[in-house]
């Protein structure tokens, strides 16, 4: 079974070629099966090598298929090879069954929409390029994917691009993750300089041999594989692309903006965990960062106005945690965070999608209002998810994945109180803003009525996402209980940091992150259903001028306009004519200058003429006589 | 000898300089006259008496005799005369009398510096010149009677009158 | 018959030739022009003559009839021309030819 692990990401990229050669001449029926259908075996051929993974022996639990040698040159050498182990397991398991379900969605969502072929094209492609990062044997191959997931996020983001406010969140998308991959490509070539070989397995075994715990190499290696992962994962400092990227379709939004392109900087760091173990400095900066991003978002999340910005910022958000939660070491919760939040999220963001759609393309979430009644499917989906954003205890997977960061951040040596208080905070944060959105959305008097139902297409995946929302949580539940699937899976790749400081019992945790979630609540039912419209806090005084700041995202982007973009746009604005192209228009004008010059000689006057040969006739007879 | 080969060379020169700065074209050809006679002295004194003669006979008594027929032709009045000594501007000189000069100043460097071989002259009559024409030239002087032919034909046509084109002839 | 220096000759022809050139150059009348082409000519020729006066041989002579004889074709087509000149331009100005129209009529006219 494993020997058919090459067809996971193959599939996806025969459907893209398909779909780009003949998607033209297919009709819509064609174009879904051949889209959806291609990730749909995907996900099966990726369930059922996940099935053997899981029979074969802990100890030998991965298995590496090197299709061809991509470059040998001057001792690099680089392959064509897919590396399967617990790690990547979980990861294309996310990517191709969420995948798959938001194919299904967009069936039925995109089928009015011109670029039919063009999206499901794009989106395929995507999904190769993803299975590619995660299943790259080195790093040369993982740095392909990597750019590969960024090219179809633009390609994504500007689906719509004859909205020129498309294409300029597409390029400002571009442009910011690209700022993290230079960072992640300057790593790769220091990594390689010191190491001889871009092998990612190898490396992560050799690390501790190699290089000193803590010493300036590694630590600058690590640092600059953190900056590739907070471009793409969308973490502060350069996480202002993500709120913009919610210009493109809502199935581009759950897929590439939730559940799988901005996990790629977690996987990454979840992979050379081997090498943020050996520099504490770098170790500490992922926590840190992921603590300041999550508040930063979380508060920009409680004023945003747009539902899919709300929705955009919570990623930001729950990406903080799972950067938190490797920045202490736990690997395992991070992974586990990820997995769990892929499935609510991608449920969050569909669900939203149908809203709009419902409401006629309006986002703003005050004009809407009371849709439960109208769509109750719709809204049981979205309360799901809601409520396992918000780790609602005991019933979703939210809460088992968010309270074992929590849990792992107090004690774990490399955490702390402070890193503790932020997450808790942070979390009461993320349960007022999500039902913040719950409540202006679904309760209240209805404000814009919907037109029409979902059909199946639509239903069914919401329905499997949610049901995964609330299941996964089986697979780790709380020390206590002893059911620990997803430790012991992944236990062989991702070294868990065991808790030391076992000081304080789990359960604590768990009451305090539950109270947490139910106090977010219950702030948010007595701010925004029980106060009317005029009651808001937000609509007065000091409240809505911070409001307002947070709303803009705290002023990053207006920070970066005037301290990158406009001086950038000056200095192009000087250099309008190109003093390099001078170079080319003066051959030109050169030209012109000597036809000019030649152009007189044939003035069509005998007399001129009888002088040019007296001329000549000199000029040879000198040349004769002293040549 | 050499004086008169001296005295003739300077009118030569002289009469020349005159023939290009005239205005009225009858007296610039009458100069050139002269200075055809002159080097027609100079070609006798060089030994050539034959050529001396044709020199005289056809260069002057005929080219020269066409050339004022023409002008006469083109009778143009005092009009003219006006007009050629508006255009008979020294200050254009300038550029063409220094051209020439750096020609001659080559051409004079290039004969002034071969052997100046002074010997006697050997006077080649008019038998020898014969013979030489229809011995070794012969080929020569078949085409140069072609060229006059040519000459004749295409100076006849020109010259007619524009009525011709009608397909009439007039007299030329 | 006597003794003669025989670069006088050369350097008399290339005198003569050179005012011939500059007669080509200053002149506007055509009928001038062709005058000076005729000076060069002769001036060639005596150069020829010289040079054949040198060996005491006649095929100095020879050449000078061939220039002779090429002198008169000339000139007789050349004041053919002349005159279907003066007949289409009414001027025998020579920077009348190889104008067009717009140019020609900024020219004198007699």
């Amino acid at each position: 079974m494993n020997e058919l692990l090459w067809l996971v990401p193959t599939l996806p990229l025969a459907g893209f070629l398909v779909l780009t050669l003949a998607g033209g001449r297919l009709s819509r029926n064609g174009i879904a099966v051949i889209g959806a259908g291609s990730v749909g075996l995907s996900a099966l051929l990726s369930i059922m090598i996940g099935v053997s993974l899981i029979n074969m022996p802990a100890a030998g639990r991965f298995y590496t298929q090197t299709l061809w040698t991509w470059m040998q040159a001057a001792g690099l050498r680089s392959d064509i090879a897919l590396f399967l182990d617990p790690l990547s397991m979980v990861m294309i398991f996310v990517i191709t069954v969420v995948g798959f379900l938001i194919h299904l969605y967009s069936v039925e969502y995109m089928r009015e929409e011109e670029g039919y072929s063009r999206f499901f094209a794009w989106l395929n492609l995507f999904v190769f390029f993803m299975l590619v990062l995660v299943l790259a044997d080195n790093f040369l191959l993982l740095y392909l994917g990597w750019e590969g997931v960024g090219l179809c996020s633009y390609l994504l983001i500007g689906f719509w691009y004859r909205d020129p406010a498309n294409g300029y969140a597409a390029r400002k998308a571009f442009i910011i993750t690209r700022i993290g991959d230079v960072a992640l490509a300057i790593g790769i070539f220091i990594l390689y300089m010191n190491s001889g070989t871009l092998d990612i397995r190898f490396l992560m075994q050799q690390a501790p041999l190699h290089w000193k715990a803590g010493s300036g190499v590694i630590t600058l290696i690590a640092f600059l594989l953190l900056g590739g992962a907070i471009g793409k994962s969308a973490q502060a400092p350069l996480h202002t692309w993500l709120p913009d990227a919610m210009a493109g379709p809502t199935p581009v939004s759950a897929l590439i903006h939730a559940a799988t392109m901005v996990t790629a900087g977690v996987y990454l760091i979840a992979r050379t965990g081997p090498i943020f173990a050996l520099s504490p400095a770098a170790q500490t900066a992922v926590a840190v960062t992921g603590a300041v991003t999550l508040l930063l978002a979380g508060f920009s999340a409680l004023a945003q106005r747009d539902l899919k910005r709300v929705l955009a910022y919570s990623t930001i958000s729950q990406l903080g945690y799972m950067f938190l939660a490797l920045g202490v070491g736990a690997y395992p919760a991070a992974v586990f965070h990820l997995m769990t939040h892929a499935f609510f999220k991608a449920l969050l963001f569909l669900c939203a999608g149908v809203v709009i759609a419902s409401v006629g393309h309006n986002r703003d979430m005050f004009k809407m209002g009371g849709l439960r009644t109208h769509l109750p499917l719709v809204f049981t989906a979205f309360l799901v998810a809601a409520a396992a954003l918000s780790a609602l205890p005991l019933v979703t997977a939210g809460f088992y994945s968010k309270d074992l960061i929590l849990w792992e951040v107090w004690s774990s040596p490399a955490g702390g109180v402070r890193l503790w208080a932020a997450g808790i905070g942070g979390a009461v944060i993320t349960s007022i803003y999500t039902f913040r959105m719950v409540f202006l959305v679904f309760f209240g008097e209805t404000g814009i009525t919907p037109q029409h139902r979902p059909s199946m297409l639509i239903n069914i995946p919401l329905v499997v996402l949610a049901a995964m929302s609330v299941l996964s949580a089986l697979l780790m539940l709380p020390s206590g209980t002893g059911v620990s699937l997803f430790d012991s899976f992944t236990g062989t790749v991702l070294h868990a940091s065991v808790a030391e400081k076992k000081d304080v019992p789990e359960f604590v945790f768990q009451i305090l992150g539950a109270s947490a979630s139910v106090a977010g609540l219950v702030i948010a039912y007595i701010l925004y259903l029980k106060k009317t419209v005029a009651n808001r806090p937000e609509s007065s005084g000091v409240a809505a001028f911070i409001n307002r700041i947070a709303a803009s995202g705290f002023g990053f982007d207006r920070l970066y306009n005037a301290l990158l973009v406009r001086p950038f746009i000056r200095i192009t604005t000087i250099n309008r004519d190109d003093f390099i192209d001078l170079l080319y228009s003066g051959i030109g004008w050169y030209s012109e200058l000597l036809n000019e010059l030649l152009v007189r000689t044939q003035s069509g006057r005998i007399r001129w003429y009888a002088a040019a040969i007296a001329c000549g006739a000199v000029l040879i007879t000198a040349l004769a006589v002293f040549g | 000898m050499n004086t008169l080969l001296y005295i003739a060379g300077f009118v030569a020169v002289m009469a020349t300089l005159m023939t290009i700065t005239r205005s009225n074209p009858v007296h610039a050809l009458l100069y050139l006259i002269v200075s055809l006679l002159s080097v027609a002295l100079v070609f006798f004194i060089l030994g050539a008496p034959f050529i001396a003669a044709l020199e005289i006979i056809i260069y002057a008594g005929a080219v020269m005799v066409l050339f004022v027929f023409v002008v006469i032709m083109l009778n143009t009045g005092r009009a003219a005369m006006e007009q050629e000594k508006q255009w008979l501007n020294p200050a254009l000189w300038v550029g063409p009398a220094s051209l020439s000069a750096v020609l001659l100043g080559e051409l004079v460097y290039v004969f002034g510096s071969g052997d100046s071989v002074i010997k006697p002259v050997v006077m080649s009559t008019p038998a020898q010149v014969g013979a030489a024409l229809l011995g070794p030239y012969l080929l020569g002087v078949e085409l140069a009677s072609m060229l006059l032919l040519a000459g004749l034909v295409a100076a006849f046509h020109l010259g007619r009158r524009e009525s011709a084109v009608d397909g009439k002839e007039g007299s030329a | 018959m006597s003794v003669i220096s025989l670069n006088i000759g050369l350097i008399l022809a290339a005198t003569l030739f050179s005012i011939g050139l500059t007669g080509v150059l200053i002149r506007r009348n055509i009928i001038f022009i062709l005058m000076s082409v005729e000076i060069m000519l002769n001036a060639a020729g005596l150069a020829f003559v010289a040079g054949g006066a040198r060996w005491g041989s006649p095929d100095g002579q020879v050449m000078f009839i061939f220039i002779l004889a090429v002198a008169a074709a000339e000139v007789s087509v050349g004041l053919a021309l002349v005159l279907l000149m003066f007949r289409k331009f009414g001027s025998l100005d020579a920077d009348l030819i190889g104008k067009t129209g717009a140019d020609r009529d900024a020219g004198e006219i007699t």
